[in-house]
């Protein structure tokens, strides 16, 4: 069966240096995949080009036999390709319901748009029951915390039923409870479709991943299960950096690095013994 | 068009697409829908009342005054669908409003001529009628397109513009400059479009015989009847899923196009409606006013129309209307005391609305009408909240 994202020799280069420099990645149908990697590895911009937000130079990406290089961002989501940011942008004018009404119509016509909106939609209601923000339907969504927007954010790409999703950073900024629930919300929308999560969060990658994709000045490195790719010395070089004294621990996996690097996630520039973001 | 006719239209329009009439939420408690349906047919009525009433007890001369603020409130709640809702902050609506206008003129002036040419062309030398012309002989097709033309010519420019993610203030000064291109284009082209001096002179209007005091009367049922009709439809429009979609654009564009639309077509949909309305508005003018020229379409036109939708208040309903009466207004009795007094006053005006009410005269009425009540809180009171900010 082929992959149903196939990203093939993709190639980005800002200002001279490249940014990504031959990608190779496929995703099976039915896959939770993290993607990691440090500063600058090329992750959000792997994202940025599988949903048009960036022309490669070179390269292509396939997705269920359509080419998504050189579509335009709301034709990718039509082939039902979802994408949220790294951070939560959610209508803040808007109500929840409609934030959550407007991403389930994407697909109706100008005309059928002309009408207003009469409640809310059936599957609007069950993201609603899905990000928990039930109760909070017809408030304005600017008015929300933080955690509440990234979930309202997910429950926008829930309602347009995508096969493949794509969360850059989706529990960055979180609380530990958020993050839990956060990945059993992941874990549940996975059994519908495809799930692609940038995450440097470390203790979060433990707990939810099951296949890594391990970036590095824009090429994948290394690719598999959690053990594997804790063995690979590639990744352990890559990931310890200057700091080589520290080599035999793998910091993607040791809990006091996995803590010191989601404390240090806020400067984002300064992690080096455990490359974040 | 009193403030109880501004005030009660603004909640009505406003407050369905809050919460649907099945779903009355608590702080509208009791049977709200039944009340809100009430309050709207007494402001239907009243405002029926008065546009019956005011030919009979205002002069023609000011009832003809009136009928143009009311065209000019069209163009107000055109601009306010592409600028208060849609963020496209247009300095060249005059364009289309100029489009429409002269459309309506160009009819206007052959209707007058019979079989011969408009009198400017003799007085510039032209002996056959210009092809451009020929078509405006006909009303069915002048009328359609006074509205049609400025909608087209806003859909290529939005097309080509929006594409390319022009906005903000590059897009306000690519329209400005349109609008001063098209006021010297009329100018130069004296032959084709009567020059500085622009289409008057009519002789009849629409087998009306102008300045006749019936005339005047049918002009301003036909102003108020646009502007009703103006007015449900940008009320549907704003309230429906489009209107959301609408705002989500303005607000956030790129994120827009992540949710799978195509946020340059909802700009240029709501772009070319914009100007359809003025166009409509334009259709008006002139047989109101019985003169269009280039200084009613150039730049200083089209910054007055976003003065109107400032002063008023954006992104909200009724507001455009009140600016556009109500700035109209203080132009006329003012000039007739203090000839440039106007123009310092809708400077200061400007800069207050902006500064200090970036809601306009509709979001100070609504936060005076709302002081006395218990405020619901955490509701959005309003579409428009936010438009002040962005």
């Amino acid at each position: 069966m082929p992959a149903l994202l196939q990203v093939t020799g993709i190639e980005v280069g800002f200002d001279g240096a490249l940014a990504l420099d031959g990608v190779e990645l496929a995703i099976d149908e039915g896959e939770i995949r993290f993607l990691i990697g440090p500063n600058g590895a090329g992750k959000t911009t792997l994202i940025d080009v599988i949903t048009g937000l960036t022309r490669p130079s070179n390269g292509s990406v396939l997705f269920d036999s359509h080419e998504l290089v050189g579509r335009r961002e709301h034709q990718i989501v039509g082939l039902g390709v979802g994408r949220t940011f790294q951070t939560p942008s959610v209508f803040e004018q808007l109500t929840v319901a409609e934030n959550l009404d407007l991403a389930a119509h994407h697909r109706s016509g100008l005309v059928a748009l002309m009408r207003r909106r009469r409640g809310v939609t059936p599957e609007v209601a069950e993201a609603l029951e899905a990000i928990q923000l039930a109760d909070r339907a017809e408030e304005q969504a600017g008015v929300l915390s933080h955690g509440q927007k990234q979930w309202l954010e997910i429950g926008m790409l829930l309602v347009q039923s995508p096969r493949l999703l794509l969360l850059d950073e989706p529990v960055a900024g979180m609380s530990a409870e958020e993050r839990t629930a956060t990945g059993e919300l992941i874990q549940r929308i996975a059994e519908r479709c495809t799930v692609v999560i940038v995450e440097h969060d470390m203790e979060f990658l433990r707990r939810f991943a099951r296949r890594v994709s391990v970036m590095h000045e824009g090429r994948v490195i290394s690719e598999g299960s959690v053990e594997r790719v804790r063995a690979d010395p590639l990744v352990q070089e890559v990931y310890l950096g200057r700091s080589r004294d520290r080599r035999g621990h793998d910091p993607a996996l040791d809990p006091v690095l996995a803590a010191r690097a989601a404390v240090d996630a806020s400067p984002p520039e300064e992690t080096t013994e455990v490359g974040s973001r | 068009m009193g403030a109880e006719v501004v005030a009660g239209n603004d909640t009505a329009g406003a407050t369905p697409d809050q919460s649907t009439p099945d779903q009355s939420t608590p702080d509208q408690a009791g049977p709200s829908g039944r009340r809100r349906l009430l309050r709207q047919a007494a402001v239907v009525a009243a405002t029926a009342a008065v546009v019956v009433i005011l030919p009979l007890v205002v002069s023609e001369f000011r009832l003809a005054l009136l009928s143009k603020y009311l065209v000019f409130a069209v163009v107000a709640i055109g601009l306010n669908l592409a600028w208060g809702y849609g963020g496209m902050l247009s300095l060249g609506h005059g364009v289309f409003f100029g489009l429409g206008a002269y459309c309506t003129g160009m009819y206007l002036k052959l209707a007058d001529a019979g079989s011969g040419l408009p009198d400017f062309m003799g007085y510039n030398g032209v002996t056959s009628l210009p092809s451009m012309w020929a078509p405006f002989r006909h009303a069915w097709f002048a009328l359609p397109a006074a509205v049609l033309l400025p909608m087209g010519i806003a859909a290529l420019l939005g097309a080509l513009v929006f594409r390319r993610r022009v906005r903000g203030a590059y897009f306000a000064l690519l329209t400005q400059a349109l609008a001063a291109a098209f006021a010297i284009l009329l100018v130069g082209q004296q032959a084709l479009t009567g020059g500085t001096n622009g289409l008057t002179n009519f002789s009849t209007v629409f087998g009306l015989e102008p300045g006749n005091p019936r005339t005047t009367q049918i002009l301003f049922f036909a102003a108020a009847t646009t502007l009703a009709v103006a007015f449900l439809a940008v009320r549907q429009i704003v309230t429906s899923r489009f209107g959301r979609l609408l705002v989500a654009v303005r607000d956030g564009e790129d994120r827009v196009r992540f949710l799978g639309y195509d946020a340059t077509r909802v700009k240029v949909v709501a772009f070319a409606l914009s100007a359809g309305l003025a166009g409509l508005a334009g259709a008006l003018f002139v047989p109101i006013v019985g003169i269009v020229s280039p200084a009613d379409v150039g730049v200083v036109p089209s910054i007055e129309m976003v003065v109107w939708v400032a002063i008023g208040g954006r992104a909200t309903l009724v507001g455009p209307i009140i600016g556009a009466l109500v700035a109209s207004y203080a132009n006329t009795t003012l000039s007739e005391w203090y000839p440039d007094g106007w123009l310092y006053l809708q400077g200061a005006l400007f800069v207050v609305a902006v500064v200090w009410a970036p809601r306009g005269l509709a979001g100070l009425a609504d936060k005076f009408r709302r002081l006395p009540r218990r405020q619901p809180s955490g509701r959005p009171s309003e579409v428009a909240v936010g438009a002040a900010s962005s």
